[in-house]
């Protein structure tokens, strides 16, 4: 492992030692100092571009920030207010709520359906597997907006392909439904266009995990007489268990911010029934021109997500030092 | 043998199911594109387009501010793609190159900072621009797509530059040229596959962003595709037709990347997550 690093490795010793007693020791200052001077100009774009902006939106969500103070670009401060008017405003709670009920049932059915087609792949055949990988990875490389735009000609009230079929196949009278009348049925619409888009990643990543999953295991436990189900939960997920976790943490991270599938399909003016918690701040600051407020908002999300983060940063890095 | 083929055949017929409800969308999109009016407007759905037309592509790309919104695309991606790649393939080097005090410090932040959500850091950007005047400009959406690409752009460099067998390197050092020659002769040639994979993302990553173009951007002359294509969308009672032409022309330079070089990239993000 520690051979892939600039310590010199046995079979380079001598030499490495005769160059380096002739070497000046300036240079070997530069040695060291290499790694440093490569990071800076990126860790000062970050600093500039993410950092800044991140510091200031802390320092916002302490001031009151309307269009007054858009205008002289200067907030007022007020401390906590920003917070505690959230914190005791019922229907932030209850964007909260709604917000975490989106994600827990767009990244359940994401990870069932994905895991699905992942082993549905590994049980075809080779034509067939590469029928559907191609499928889904056409879906997969298609833009959000783009999906956007094709959703909403399917759910079209008047010509939508999708209330033809519903009505056809006798599920109700779909005649110039509007989905997006009743909030449920428009939620529905919505957590299928994410989870269709989310599906493919999972999916082909999974996949890939399954045929790293040695056979012998398999085997021996279909021997010793485990039934297909059991060799899945005892074998293939223990084994897979890196790869569903960051799955499950980065589908959290993706579906708990969800906000270009609604603001777009519904035309950039949500009603408060399809408010979640990225839409609230959003609105909040851009359509109300509260940015303290809004950011008050944000950095709650930002501080949930932190949690979910958390688990997938450990995860990447436990992989980035195995490297 | 007679379950082993009703199996497949069971597996077969699965597949084919979940393979059309997956592509519809997808195929929608491209078949109402080339659709005439008549056949869009039907009360029961042509499934085909039998009498194919460009009538939709001719709409939709004459369309008020079409082709300077595909030009703002192309000018805010490029120069995105190029300073991420220079100042990433500097970074992505020293993470695979070196140990240092503070890289696992650096890799946690290239990490971390992916996970912040672009609609919550829109609010202070657009502040901070607003004052440096820079709303509205396209060197303003420049820097913000920074944020997201750059981050991205070192972590998959690094992956790459990871590949490259250290014996290579270090046999050329034994040879009397310096590390700067060595990477010159050996690293660059290696990993240069990498390097386009690595771009053509980044390509991906800044053509799809909307939101921080659609706050960021106003006047309708100074837009992205993306936000061109939304607004079109947000019409109710919309043109079908051309708007399905317009999202097939927004995809297809992203299909076109995405189908050659999403193998190199997904799998190099999770390859070591299967530890048997």
């Amino acid at each position: 492992m520690s051979s892939r690093f600039p310590v010199a490795s046995a079979a380079v010793a001598e030499p490495a030692l005769q160059a380096r007693r002739r070497r000046p020791i300036v240079t070997r200052l530069g040695n060291v100092a290499a790694p440093y001077l490569l990071i800076l100009p990126a860790l000062v774009v970050i600093g500039a571009v993410l950092g800044y902006p991140l510091y200031f939106m802390g320092h916002l969500s302490l001031e009151h920030y309307g269009l007054f103070q858009l205008l002289k670009h200067k907030g007022e401060w007020i401390g906590t207010k920003n917070y505690s008017q959230i914190f005791h405003d019922g229907f932030f709670w209850h964007v909260v709520a709604r917000t975490l009920a989106f994600t827990a049932a767009a990244v359940s059915l994401t990870m069932v359906l994905g895991t699905l087609m992942a082993l549905l792949l590994r049980e075809l055949g080779s034509k067939m597997r590469v029928l559907l990988t191609a499928g889904l990875i056409f879906v997969w490389a298609m833009p959000v907006v783009v999906a956007v735009a094709v959703w909403s000609w399917m759910v079209d009230y008047e010509f939508g392909v999708a209330n033809w079929l519903l009505t056809y196949l006798h599920v109700g009278n779909f005649n110039h439904h509007e989905w997006f009348a009743t909030t449920w049925t428009g939620w529905l619409i919505i957590t299928a266009l994410v989870v269709w888009g989310a599906i493919p990643f999972v999916a082909l990543m999974v996949f890939a995990g399954l045929t790293q999953v040695p056979q012998e295991l398999v085997d021996a436990a279909s021997t010793d007489g485990a039934s297909s189900w059991r060799v899945f939960r005892d074998v293939t997920v223990p084994l897979l268990k890196p790869i569903f976790v960051i799955l499950i943490s980065l589908s959290i991270i993706w579906d708990f911010q969800v906000f270009n599938q609604i603001w777009i399909l519904l035309s950039g003016q949500p009603p408060p029934e399809y408010f979640t918690m990225s839409i609230y701040a959003f609105t909040t600051s851009f359509q109300q021109s509260q940015y303290g407020l809004g950011s008050a908002i944000a950095l709650v999300m930002v501080a949930i997500l932190l949690v979910v983060s958390f688990v997938y940063i450990r995860e990447m890095v436990k992989i980035g030092e195995a490297e | 043998m007679r379950t082993r083929r009703a199996r497949r055949v069971v597996f077969n017929g699965v597949a084919l199911f979940v393979f059309a409800a997956m592509v519809f969308p997808v195929y929608w999109m491209v078949s109402t594109a080339f659709k005439p009016g008549s056949d869009i407007f039907a009360n029961t759905p042509v499934w085909f387009p039998w009498h194919p037309t460009l009538s939709n592509f001719d709409n939709a790309i004459h369309r008020p501010h079409f082709w300077a919104d595909v030009k703002n695309s192309l000018i805010i991606v490029s120069v995105v793609v190029a300073l991420s790649l220079l100042l990433a393939f500097l970074a992505a080097l020293a993470l695979a190159k070196f140990r240092f005090y503070g890289r696992r410090a650096f890799i946690v932040l290239i990490i971390g900072v992916q996970m912040i959500p672009l609609n919550a850091l829109i609010i202070p950007i657009y502040l901070v621009l607003s004052k440096a005047h820079q709303v509205d400009k396209l060197s303003g959406v420049i820097v913000t797509y920074l944020t997201f690409v750059l981050p991205f752009t070192i972590w998959t460099l690094r992956g790459f530059m990871l590949g490259v067998p250290r014996d290579l390197e270090e046999a050329s050092q034994v040879d009397g040229t310096t590390r700067f020659g060595a990477f010159v002769r050996i690293l660059l040639p290696l990993i240069g596959p990498g390097l386009v994979a690595t771009s053509i993302f980044a390509f991906i990553q800044a053509w799809n962003e909307y939101i921080m173009a659609y706050v960021l951007l106003h006047d309708p002359s100074k837009q992205t595709l993306t936000v061109w294509l939304a607004s079109f969308t947000g019409d109710r009672g919309t043109a079908w037709g051309p708007l399905m032409a317009g999202a097939t022309l927004t995809a297809l330079p992203v299909v076109i990347f995405f189908v050659a070089v999403q193998r190199k990239i997904a799998f190099g993000l999770t390859a070591g997550a299967v530890r048997g």
